[in-house]
């Protein structure tokens, strides 16, 4: 399936969950936020399984004033 | 003696009245060594996008000590109410993650273009209803308006923060009256009403300005992070809340047209021209 992650398309087997997606980057859940959507999933739903089209965000912290 | 009475915010007890900004450091080493120089308790933070390709293997906050630090999220580049609700929750959800207290609050921006920075202020008041709604605790930016800075109190901001001038931009406080009805109206009847003077910080004096005109605290972030020594002027600042502090505190002499002389007329051994 096809999904957007932070504004690029990506290719995700099909059943893939966030938890899948974050692997994927090497990235460690708690220092990511997520959204679905546009709407926050919190790591107790990471294994919800995503569908084609979904918008996803993987958002962290920058230096900001 | 301690001079400095801690801030209150919400429920936030603060040692520090210099909240201190984490962007645009040379490098993670010299923002560390600032903010430890600048004495601050609350460091401010923004939200992004993790980079996917090309991530450089150090991240923020492996250099900021979360045991030490209260992380002040913003909500800096929305230009929506929407965006900024968003970012905020986002925000919330990380600081979570990581059990800092920080998680309750946040620092609202809602901007109104990309070249002033300045707020917008229809979107910063819907978006205050909306995430005190939410239960956060809201810091709001707005411009030294005062009647803007009232309503986004009465929308609940737990903390008005008038601009002292546009984001960046080094000027200081460019209107001094303004800030000074700010703080006026938002302390009537509510004396301990927090007010931050956010942005536009150049050097220390700005500091102590902000602070002499009754301020509860100064956030800032270039203002250091450019200086050609951070750390040196992360110390400067530290010093120049204190100042400004006291200087308030103390109760500053009236401006008068004339002068006074400091020593008596009496017994002069002089002659006074014109007597």
């Amino acid at each position: 399936m096809r999904i957007k992650v932070n504004g690029q398309d990506y290719d995700l087997p099909d059943g893939g969950d966030i938890h899948a997606l974050l692997a994927a980057h090497k990235l460690t859940p708690d220092k990511v936020a997520v959204e679905l959507n546009r709407r926050l999933i919190r790591s107790s739903q990471y294994d919800t399984p995503l569908k084609n089209g979904d918008e996803v965000e993987i958002v962290t912290f920058v230096g900001g004033g | 003696m301690s001079v400095m009475q801690n801030l209150r915010i919400a429920k936030f007890d603060i040692r520090s009245r210099l909240f201190v900004g984490t962007g645009k450091y040379a490098s993670y080493e010299i923002m560390q060594q600032a903010l430890e120089a600048s004495g601050c308790q609350v460091v401010t933070v923004a939200v992004r996008r993790e980079r996917l390709v090309d991530k450089q293997g150090r991240s923020l906050l492996e250099f900021l000590d979360l045991s030490k630090y209260i992380i002040l999220p913003n909500t800096a580049g929305c230009f929506s109410a929407e965006d900024a609700i968003r970012v905020a929750i986002l925000g919330r959800e990380l600081l979570e993650k990581q059990k800092n207290p920080g998680a309750n609050w946040v620092k609202l921006e809602v901007l109104g273009d990309k070249k002033t920075l300045l707020p917008d202020p229809i979107g910063s008041l819907e978006a205050t209803k909306q995430l005190v709604k939410e239960g956060f605790t809201v810091l709001c930016y707005t411009s030294d308006d005062p009647i803007s800075a009232r309503r986004i109190k009465e929308a609940g901001a737990a903390s008005v923060m008038p601009a002292g001038s546009p984001i960046g931009s080094g000027q200081g406080v460019l209107n001094p009256l303004n800030i000074s009805l700010c703080l006026e109206t938002l302390k009537e009847n509510d004396p301990n009403y927090p007010v931050i003077v956010d942005a536009g910080v150049g050097t220390a004096s700005d500091v102590a300005v902000a602070m002499e005109l009754g301020a509860d605290g100064v956030l800032l972030n270039t203002g250091v992070a450019h200086a050609k020594d951070p750390v040196k002027m992360a110390i400067a600042m530290h010093h120049a809340i204190e100042a400004g502090y006291l200087a308030y505190q103390a109760g500053r002499i009236a401006k008068k047209r004339y002068a006074t002389a400091s020593s008596p007329f009496d017994g002069i051994i002089s002659h006074i021209p014109g007597e």
